[in-house]
């Protein structure tokens, strides 16, 4: 198991009090595993994200530990977390457009910024696996502003990933750009797997079609909590947490006209993370409630890898 | 159903009288306008209130605040509360005739070059710019020594047509990205012409700014004002708070430690510009929603 | 046709007194009936909102013509009555120093400044029904209390408290959760049953796949293709049209690599000059491959 998260809390500072982002999100990755983790905007996914790599100042750790490789990440002391950042854990970001310089050519901001880590750039090392991922190498001797979005993507997943980290977020990184610049972005994530250059993989998205690409296992997540977590299979052709099925009919794919088959969203909104409700947290919009929702469903292995967190699955 | 019925009718008053709502509960707000406000009284009730002429020579000459001259005389025995009261007359007068003007040309340019963009825009940037590399002070030395400046509002007037570049500027910047989000759009597919999108789409959503900028240039227009003072091209009638500085300067005040006499004037332009900033943090905070909900 | 695009072009002047210009849209031909939705599906830089606000008159064309009931647009009071827009970002689309219904408030000032406030508030409570909207969950909030789903949904039933024909919805749930989007898609779905036209500008060629009778495909300003929808995702012609649709991620279906095209269909079938009608109301574009003359 080369990650292992129990029941982490992260909450975020306001001024109405704290909104419990992540609630207790307990869940592990295998090396060698990606793990699509998909939900609405709001359900914690990016805080996820976020508190693996570097809490911002509003976010407050409030219990739980992440464990990588055997050794616990000290995910609240910002200082020395540096020496797991880029080494073990890469986090590429939404708008990795805008984390390259535009002043620097991008060979020079290559390597200032492996210095600052006390690494020397391996330039053929650098070059073979921007090979890879489709960059040609005269790309190092531009200025960002001449390359395009999904260049400028794949430059910074080159990039965040050549420490060899244990552990890469990809945080919506394909949210921003065109659908035929997207499906090479995805399968470079998965080269990058498959050579090893990242041992595990966390994929954030709101994608669940695309996450069914990349993804070995998928997370569901709602409100701040784990909804449902199988292999990636399982989830898009047998899910048992009615949140992911609801979700699931709600998706319009090509092929599928409004005059053949309406499809239908989930009606209601999820709960204000600031004060959430007792009990199953979808149980307001959720069609099968039933009493026993009021409390907490524990997170139950329904089968070998099928986790979910509902009393009628 | 209730909440239905009062929509569309109270649209207008109601925002407004929210905003007097929350003004009203502004710490800051209250508390830099009250500063202003006790400032701008003093200076419309001392004169009426002791009367005579502040310039005249008194017989007690450098004595310090007592119960006869609240802050004391001057070299020449001039009461100075009497001075203060007067200066701050003037100094407000040449705050808000400058700061008055200059923000109306910078609104009106920065407002218009910023919505219409295109060719309009690039004469007026270019009309702003060449106002903006003009030696002001300069200008205005050559203007009040050839014309003679002898009134205050003259003195105001100068300053506002000279002063209003930067706001220009400002205003068209923010105007610009402004007009690209999409509310402009959706005015404008009501019906909106572009005098009514500028005036109650844009304007609102920059009036702490505009405040700001007018803060600005009033705090500037006193500060221009008091340098010409300053240097001897004033208002050759009255008294301002620049003159006053000037005078306790020229006649070395503060070697002689006749504090009182440089004191007064120079807390009050501090007091004036620095409340008007502390409103403005109050301001932007009674129009922006969002940080109303602390 | 209620709305007719004519060999539309625009070009945007750039740099110091416009010395420069870029073409955004180039040649575009294109109409819409009453009661039918069209979608314009294009990548970044296609000119598919380019398009949108032209015949929205936010931005005056370069060249060719649009027609709205035969006549030429005339961005103005009257046009608007007939035509709106909703635009992709919710919370832009409000200005936020104002509370969100205020909306409606501009609407009554322009069109409906004799209608006592009692029947407005009727009718604004009915169009809010229309779109599914609790009346008393929305009103007297400001845009940031309400969410993306809510707010879309407000403009639409802004744009039903008009006479409305015609709606240009450039990329409306592109900011949109999954599970709220389809609703609003389905609100599009019920005006075109109104005999309301709705033009579907989006990227995504699923939400266009769900909505639109007709198709039009855009690459870097000029029509790839159009047509009939099933046709145009059934038999893509245009290999643009096939990349496009193989790159799409699908939920029970491998990501395939797009059928090469050997031959341009275009010349293949005897295209000269302009869109080649492969099939009833079925255009397509020369694919500008190296074999073509």
């Amino acid at each position: 198991m080369s990650l292992r998260v129990s029941e982490l809390k992260v909450y975020y500072r306001t001024l109405k009090g704290e909104v419990r982002a992540l609630d207790g999100l307990s869940f592990g990755l295998a090396d060698g595993e990606i793990l699509g983790l998909v939900g609405e905007s709001g359900c914690g996914k990016s805080t996820l994200g976020k508190s693996l790599i570097r809490l911002d100042g509003r976010m407050r750790h409030a219990g739980g530990t992440v464990v990588l490789d055997g050794e616990e990440l000290p995910i609240a002391d910002d200082r020395r977390m540096n020496d797991y950042r880029f080494h073990q854990v890469s986090l590429i970001p939404q708008y990795a457009m805008s984390a390259l310089n535009p002043t620097r050519k991008i060979r020079r901001m290559v390597t200032e910024l492996l210095r600052s880590r006390g690494v020397t750039l391996d330039t053929a090392e650098l070059e073979s696996r921007m090979s890879q991922v489709g960059l040609p190498r005269e790309v190092l001797d531009r200025y960002p502003i001449e390359l395009s979005g999904g260049m400028k993507q794949r430059m910074v997943m080159v990039v965040s990933t050549l420490l060899d980290p244990s552990l890469l977020i990809a945080d919506e990184v394909t949210s921003a750009l065109d659908v035929s610049t997207q499906k090479a972005v995805a399968r470079a994530l998965l080269g990058f797997r498959d050579s090893g250059y990242v041992k595990s993989m966390i994929f954030v998205t709101h994608d669940l079609a695309l996450t069914h690409h990349i993804a070995d296992t998928i997370m569901v997540m709602y409100a701040g909590r784990l909804a449902e977590k199988a292999p990636a299979d399982v989830i898009v052709k047998a899910p048992r947490h009615p949140y992911t099925r609801l979700l699931l009919d709600s998706l319009p794919e090509v092929g599928v006209r409004h005059t053949d088959r309406r499809l239908t969203g989930i009606a209601g909104s999820p709960p204000s993370l600031l004060d959430p409700p007792a009990g199953c947290r979808f149980r307001d919009r959720c069609p099968i409630a039933g009493e026993e929702c009021a409390e907490d469903p524990p997170v139950a292995e329904v089968a070998a890898g099928h986790y979910v967190a509902c009393w009628k699955a | 159903m209730t909440a239905l019925q009062e929509v569309a009718p109270r649209e207008r008053a109601g925002v407004r009288r929210e905003a007097l709502y929350f003004a009203v509960r502004n710490g800051k707000l209250v508390t830099g306008f009250g500063i202003v406000l006790a400032l701008l009284l003093l200076g419309l009730i001392v004169p009426v209130l002791l009367g005579g002429n502040p310039n005249e020579y008194g017989t007690r000459p450098m004595s310090p605040p007592s119960a006869e001259h609240w802050f004391g005389t001057t070299t020449f025995g001039q009461d100075i509360f009497l001075q203060f009261g007067h200066g701050l007359r003037s100094t407000f007068a040449v705050g808000a005739i400058g700061g008055g003007i200059a923000a109306a040309i910078g609104m009106l340019v920065g407002f218009v070059a910023g919505y219409r963009g295109g060719l309009v825009d690039e004469i007026l940037n270019m009309l702003t710019n060449i106002v903006l590399v003009i030696p002001t002070l300069a200008v205005l030395l050559i203007i009040n020594a050839y014309l003679g400046i002898r009134s205050v509002s003259v003195q105001g007037l100068f300053i506002g047509l000279t002063s209003w570049p930067w706001a220009a500027r400002a205003i068209r910047a923010q105007t610009f990205s402004l007009r690209t989000r999409e509310f402009v759009d959706l005015a404008r597919m009501s019906g909106a012409g572009t005098w009514r999108i500028i005036t109650r789409e844009i304007a609102p959503n920059m009036s702490s700014y505009l405040f700001m900028t007018f803060i600005l240039l009033f705090g500037g227009s006193i500060l221009i004002a008091s340098s010409l003072d300053f240097i001897g091209l004033g208002p050759t009638e009255g008294v301002s708070l620049g003159l006053m500085l000037q005078n306790a300067n020229q006649w070395s005040a503060l070697q002689l430690g006749l504090w009182w006499w440089f004191v007064p004037p120079g807390a009050a332009i501090t007091a004036i510009v620095g409340a008007l900033y502390v409103a403005n943090v109050g301001l932007d905070e009674v129009f922006n929603p969002k940080l109303r909900e602390t | 046709m209620m709305l007719k695009l004519d060999d539309v072009t625009k070009e945007f002047r750039i740099g110091a007194f416009g010395g420069k210009s870029v073409t955004a849209v180039r040649n575009v031909s294109f109409d819409l009936g009453p009661g039918e939705v069209v979608s314009l599906i294009g990548e970044s830089g296609s000119g598919k909102s380019t398009i949108g606000r032209m015949i929205l008159g936010l931005n005056p064309v370069s060249g060719g013509s649009i027609t709205f009931e035969g006549r030429p647009v005339r961005a103005g009071k009257e046009y608007y009555r007939h035509v709106q827009g909703i635009f992709q970002d919710p919370f832009s689309s409000f200005n936020p120093v104002f509370k969100a219904d205020r909306v409606f408030g501009l609407i009554k000032d322009t069109y409906y400044r004799t209608v006592p406030g009692e029947e407005w508030a009727r009718r604004v409570g009915d169009s809010l029904r229309d779109v599914r909207l609790d009346p008393g969950q929305v009103l007297g909030k400001y845009p940031h209390q309400l969410s993306g789903g809510q707010l879309q949904r407000l403009l639409i039933a802004r744009a039903l408290l008009l006479d409305i024909k015609l709606l240009v919805a450039d990329e409306i749930t592109s900011m949109l959760d999954a599970s709220t989007r389809i609703d609003v898609l389905n609100l599009l779905a019920d005006l075109k049953a109104r005999g309301l036209g709705v033009l579907y500008i989006t990227h995504d060629l699923s939400l266009g796949n769900y909505l639109a009778e007709r198709t039009v495909v855009l690459r870097r300003g000029s029509v790839v293709e159009l047509g009939p929808t099933e046709r145009v995702f059934g038999d893509p012609l245009h290999p643009y049209t096939r990349e496009l649709l193989a790159a799409v991620p699908r939920l029970h279906q491998e990501w395939a690599d797009a059928t090469p095209v050997d031959a341009c269909l275009y010349h293949a079938r005897g295209g000269t000059g302009g869109l080649m009608e492969a099939g009833p109301g079925h255009f397509v574009a020369c694919a500008g491959l190296g074999t073509c003359p």
